[in-house]
């Protein structure tokens, strides 16, 4: 699929749209400017603080893809012992349940009273979670996902575990575990972003925001957008992965969505 | 439908008679089953699949099961391939064990889906088998040229299974269930989800394959004329327990050409009939 003018020109309009009401309510009509700054002031704080905000993103950045990496190798290794054993896979899908559910707010300040609130590593372990969730299902979807077919093919060919894994299972549950990845991404940023805010060492966007938050309404907006632009980083390169591996592995996967 | 195209009717000489290959040894029988029963646990208890099948096709015949669902014709035809195990009674390919025949790669299968690897190309998925026993890869492309040649692929080689008919993507799996040379195939409804047409066809281009080969042929069908068409013998079954009811000889040999002159004689006709009757001759074996 390409980016038809069309497509790209529709969400152009809509943020111009957006940003031009913004700009009127705010610093036209002046109204709520004592809790909302106008765009015009938070670009202005932007490029005030362009190198805090640059420092920043990179903080976050680099404690998302750790948590990224960290709670998706965990996941597909999991997975494949969750697939391999009927009694692993009981054990761990009670705890993967725990583990989705954990409120993010309130075990970051655990997690600092436990490892030190000089460390980034809480944060790298709260995006691990994270991350760790949505891999491990998707990939244990993926890796069930051979027909019954395809096992009596692999039968008929007396194919070993290794070649029934590294010719259909493998390939089939690829697309499944991108696009696992795909979710864990932004919920890593997003968690990571929490996790700065909830406390640690003063740096990331999410302790910025908090800092800024109470004195300097535009500066605070700045970060946000700092942490957008993350995001929508993390979310625009693993989306780009799972296509790739959709359309090297998963024209079947395709034609089911068409369905 | 670019399905159209290369296979017609070739009049290729019958190169090689199937039985002459084995004449001066004793031939061992292709299948041969001996006294099997097939019982599966379900929710009802025991279901009682296959009662007492005695049945030996001879290296290069064609046979078919033919009969209503449930008769255990593909159930039986799954025994041979070692894809289930009998209850009771004995299964033997070329004189081994099922088992031992399935580890030995002495038989190619195809099933009414075809079961292609949706990421890879045509070649490929016609590659698989060899690639899983370890052909060096210039063997291999050799023989998927051979291949895809055979079942008039050759221009699709390229192609991904999505790109191609139902009809075409039988005649990959119909390739790929040849890639080893087996002297026997097994083939569950290969025709079964195809429309009458390509269905025709593709059962012309069959029997000039197997005629080519010479491998024994097990083929589960439930058209009564794609039964008589294909085969030496027509083994019609009737269900609950799964038996054989009744053999059919159509006398039809492996060097009778298979052709629309075939399909409109009127010994197909009586065939076919006869076929029928056997089928309907049970009670609870009629549609």
């Amino acid at each position: 699929m390409t980016l038809s003018p069309s497509r790209l020109l529709a969400p152009l309009v809509v943020g111009l749209l957006g940003l031009a009401l913004w700009a009127l309510v705010v610093d036209v009509l002046g109204i709520g400017t004592f809790f909302l700054p106008g765009p015009g002031e938070v670009v202005t704080a932007l490029g005030e603080s362009w190198e805090p905000i640059r420092a920043a993103f990179w903080v976050t950045a680099v404690n998302s893809l750790w948590g990224l990496a960290v709670g998706a190798v965990l996941g597909v290794a999991l997975a494949g012992v969750a697939a391999t054993t009927r009694l692993f896979d009981g054990m761990l899908g009670p705890l993967v349940a725990i583990l989705a559910v954990v409120p993010i707010v309130a075990i970051a300040p655990l997690l600092y009273t436990m490892l030190g609130t000089d460390q980034e590593t809480p944060r790298r372990i709260i995006g691990g979670i994270a991350a760790f969730v949505p891999v491990f299902i998707n990939t244990l979807r993926g890796l069930r996902q051979t027909t019954p077919l395809q096992r009596d093919l692999m039968r008929t060919y007396a194919a070993g575990p290794v070649q029934r894994f590294r010719t259909v299972t493998l390939p089939v549950a690829i697309p499944y575990t991108l696009t696992g990845l795909r979710l864990a991404g932004s919920l890593a940023v997003i968690s990571a972003l929490v996790a700065e805010y909830f406390g640690g060492v003063n740096n990331g966007l999410g302790s910025a925001i908090k800092n800024a938050a109470t004195s300097n309404h535009a500066r605070a907006f700045a970060y946000v957008g700092g942490a957008i632009v993350l995001g929508l980083l993390v979310f625009a390169i693993t989306a780009a992965l799972e296509r790739l591996a959709h359309r090297a592995y998963g024209q079947h996967l395709d034609h089911r969505r068409k369905r | 439908m670019i399905d159209d195209g290369k296979a017609t009717v070739t009049s290729d000489s019958p190169s090689t008679t199937p039985t002459s290959e084995s004449g001066d040894e004793p031939a061992t029988p292709a299948v041969s089953l001996a006294g099997v029963t097939k019982q599966f646990a379900s929710k009802q208890g025991q279901v009682q699949a296959l009662a007492d099948i005695d049945l030996s096709v001879a290296p290069g015949e064609f046979v078919s099961l033919i009969g209503p669902s449930g008769c255990g014709k593909s159930t039986l035809m799954r025994l041979v391939a070692d894809l289930e195990t009998p209850s009771a009674g004995t299964v033997q390919v070329f004189g081994k064990t099922a088992t031992r025949a399935r580890k030995d790669q002495d038989y190619g299968i195809a099933f009414q889906q075809s079961g292609l690897l949706a990421w890879r190309t045509v070649a490929d998925n016609i590659a698989v088998p060899l690639e899983l026993h370890k052909v060096s890869r210039r063997r291999r492309q050799e023989r998927v040229a051979e291949l895809a040649a055979l079942v008039g692929l050759e221009e699709f080689t390229g192609h991904y299974p999505d790109q191609l008919s139902g009809g075409m993507q039988q005649r990959v799996a119909i390739a790929r269930a040849l890639a080893e040379q087996p002297r026997l195939l097994l083939m569950d409804e290969p025709f079964g989800a195809l429309d009458e047409m390509t269905r025709e066809r593709l059962q012309t281009e069959l029997s000039r394959l197997v005629r080519k080969t010479g491998a024994a042929v097990v083929f589960v069908t439930h058209s009564i004329p794609e039964a008589v068409f294909l085969s030496e013998r027509v083994v019609v079954m009737s269900p609950r327990p799964g038996r054989i009811t009744r053999i059919v000889p159509t006398g039809l040999g492996p060097d009778v050409v298979r052709d629309e002159v075939l399909r409109e004689s009127e010994r197909f006709y009586e065939l076919v009939t006869e076929v029928r009757e056997a089928l309907h001759a049970r009670p609870g074996a009629g549609s």
